[in-house]
């Protein structure tokens, strides 16, 4: 076991090396850099600029620069400099890793506590009344935007409710503070939003439950758990669901990227400023190494994300071989 | 033995059924099938409503996309009348609308002035526009025919900050949004179905290299991916090249997933006797591909294709919300939705939020029809819940 994890991790190192690479290639295609938007202003002095570029690197040629941020990064675990917040990367990143966390964590299990029971029972009780409207309810999850349902909440809370505190993760003077009671009902509070957003993106998963858990009922063994006269719990748990986990871990593992690019538009709508918010802003103004590094991280994830998916599989199932 | 006495038991009433009528060719058994499903059908009208709507957007619209009537900013949706002093009409009518400043907050919003109606009238000459692009014209379906900028407008869903109507707007924006989805819908397909064949029908090193090809793409996540291509758009492009830019981003994505499929099926397909006659015959392997396999994937691609198409109406929504998609003066239902993109604004300018049911709607629609049309095109799905406990 031990080996095939360590094979898996020393297989992602190519991968990362042309994820990195392609990422490198993709921000240097757009034309211009940081210090374009500063050419034609009159306030700022020329020989500055080129001055600026030499020290920022930008006068290096292309596979040099590749090459530059490339050492860094092994040898210094220096992932680059952000020009316009004046900060190494690893700063900012590792600045906004609580922030992040405390939205996607919650949102990732809140989504999956909504999800598992709904598609569970929208499969045991199949064109039912409850089943239909399930299927209504999560087709509409599926159809509206992320912001747009985020619009949604925050618009019903504030004219609906009146709420005045809602958008960022704390109100002011819990900033900085320690935690404590306080913190914590002001921080659920302003997760609340999050929370109801996360209910809502559950549709797409309960969908894929029910499909899962129906094929899965459908196979003879099933039957043949009926036929032997177990109970319809055991024949649910036992048998059915324990063979549907296979592939409820696939796509576990598949979500873990597209949670952390998914909360984006929860970033942007209630002004939450974790990671994505900084790839964003870092976008707008083509912050280079901002924008690579956290292509890198994000695609990173999406491999570590099938990585742990397929290291379950292979503790879950004895069917699967590792070697 | 008992086995076997059971297989006709099970095969008469199936022979009775179709006896009883011509025998029905495949695509005739599809389309029967996706006629009962309800929700597909619903869904079908739905999307024939919404295409009508995008053709003839500028006829259906009481004024230019991009006309701005700097009097009316930010005017909230005119009301349609019926009854007025003098009791009901069976012509509707407006009132114009005059601007109030409030003494304390300084806010200014609009109210009705009862002193005039404006009739609305049926097939009048608006501002002139190209029916299809091809043939110019004055005619616009409905409007109160007064000059812009003065009283006595009508504006279904409000207007922005420069005092464009945001129904002509909406109307104007399906395009741009229905458009994105089967433009790169064709270009990945075109991708997916050559490299997916290539890969899966000549094996080897060419399977291996696009395989790896695949997989390289595939493994940033789609968001942050489409977002940064979308940064490399440059700047001075115009809105119809970014449009194309928006195009090529999805499909470059798109086909990849597509690929994987195909080449599965083509693997299987490679072996069977009509690909091996063909070959035999001395048959290119471009025309193999796209003349003997692809017909035999034919009921796959058309599931994806309907099924694809939602899931571009939503990316690019979400592009344009994030201000990295369609640019200005071009508009579509997520660069509508920018402009509502914060607290403040939704709660003095609500309406701006409307756009948002069309693109609801119109994923919706295209989800069922697809939903439909994959379970028409199993033939072993049997509608009823009959097969499933």
């Amino acid at each position: 076991m031990l080996g095939y994890v360590m094979r898996r991790l020393l297989y992602m190192i190519p991968t990362l090396l042309v994820i990195s690479f392609v990422s490198f290639a993709i921000i240097q295609l757009a034309p211009g850099n940081y210090l374009t938007q500063f050419q034609g202003n009159d306030r700022v002095d020329q020989e500055t600029l080129q001055e600026y570029a030499k020290s920022l690197g930008l006068d290096q040629p292309f596979f040099a620069r590749y090459f530059l941020w490339l050492q860094n990064i092994i040898l210094h675990r220096d992932f680059g400099y952000s020009f316009e917040l004046h900060q190494p990367v690893t700063k900012l990143f590792l600045d906004r890793l609580p922030m992040t966390l405390l939205v996607t964590i919650p949102f990732f299990i809140i989504t999956w506590l909504v999800a598992i029971p709904l598609g569970i029972y929208s499969a045991t009780h199949q064109y039912s009344w409850g089943d239909y409207s399930l299927t209504v309810l999560s087709f509409l999850g599926l159809s509206i935007p992320t912001f747009v349902f985020a619009l949604g909440v925050m618009y019903v809370m504030v004219a609906g409710f009146g709420a005045t505190s809602v958008g960022g993760l704390f109100t002011e003077k819990y900033i900085g503070a320690p935690w404590s009671w306080g913190k914590l009902l002001d921080y659920l509070w302003h997760l609340l939003p999050v929370l109801i957003i996360a209910v809502g993106s559950a549709g797409s998963l309960i969908r894929l439950m029910r499909g899962t858990l129906l094929d899965v009922l459908n196979q003879q063994y099933v039957q043949t758990a009926r036929a032997k006269g177990l109970s319809e719990r055991v024949v649910l748990y036992k048998h059915a669901l324990r063979n549907a986990l296979n592939i409820f871990i696939t796509i576990l593992g598949g979500s873990f990227s597209g949670l952390i690019a998914g909360s984006l538009f929860i970033a942007i709508v209630l002004n939450i400023p974790n990671i994505e918010l900084l790839f964003y802003s870092a976008l707008r103004i083509g912050d280079e190494y901002v924008i690579m590094t956290l292509l890198l991280f994000f695609s990173s994830l999406l491999l570590l994300g099938n990585l742990f998916a397929d290291i379950m599989l292979a503790l879950v199932d004895p069917r699967i071989r590792y070697d | 033995m008992i086995e076997k006495s059971r297989v006709p038991a099970l095969e008469i009433p199936l022979q009775r059924e179709e006896s009883a009528h011509e025998p029905l060719t495949y695509w005739q058994l599809v389309w029967r099938r996706l006629r009962r499903h309800r929700l597909g059908v619903i869904g079908g009208v739905v999307v024939g409503i919404l295409v009508f709507i995008a053709l003839f957007a500028d006829f259906l619209s009481p004024y230019d996309y991009a006309t701005q009537q700097r009097q009316f900013l930010f005017a909230s949706p005119t009301v349609v009348h019926f009854f007025s002093d003098q009791g009901f009409s069976i012509q509707p009518f407006v009132y114009g609308l005059r601007e109030i400043t409030d003494p304390v907050t300084f806010q200014q919003y609009y109210v009705e002035d009862h002193t005039k109606k404006y009739p609305i009238y049926f097939f009048i000459q608006g501002e002139p526009h190209k029916v299809l692009g091809l043939i110019p014209t004055r005619l616009r379906l409905f409007g109160t025919a007064q000059p812009i900028n003065t009283l006595g407008q009508i504006f279904i869903f409000g207007t922005d900050k420069f005092g464009r109507d945001v129904f002509s707007r909406t109307l104007i924006g399906s395009r741009v949004s229905l458009a994105i989805g089967p433009f790169s819908l064709i270009i990945s397909l075109f991708l997916g179905i050559l490299f997916g064949g290539l890969s899966g029908y000549l094996g080897g090193w060419v399977d291996m290299l696009i395989q790896r090809l695949i997989e390289v793409i595939q493994s940033f996540p789609q968001l942050p991916v489409f977002l940064a291509l979308a940064y490399v758009l440059p700047p001075g492009w115009s809105p119809t090249l970014v449009f194309f830019g928006i195009i090529f981003i999805f499909s470059f994505i798109g086909w990849t997933g597509l690929a994987r499929v195909l080449r599965g099926q083509f693997l299987a397909l490679r072996e069977q006797e009509f690909a091996l006659a063909a070959k035999a015959v001395g048959a290119s392997n471009l025309r193999i591909i796209f003349k003997h396999l692809v017909p035999n994937t034919m009921s796959y691609l058309i599931v994806i294709s309907t099924l694809a198409i939602p899931a571009t109406i939503l990316g690019e929504s979400g592009l344009s919300f994030l201000g990295l998609g369609i640019r200005e003066p071009m508009t579509s239902w997520g660069l509508l939705l920018q402009q509502a993109n914060s607290i403040p604004t939704l709660t003095l300018y609500p309406w701006l939020f409307i756009p948002s049911t069309f693109i609801v709607i119109s994923v919706l629609a295209f989800n069922s029809l697809g939903d439909a049309l994959r379970d028409a095109f199993d033939p072993f799905s049997i509608q009823g819940g009959r097969t499933r406990t």
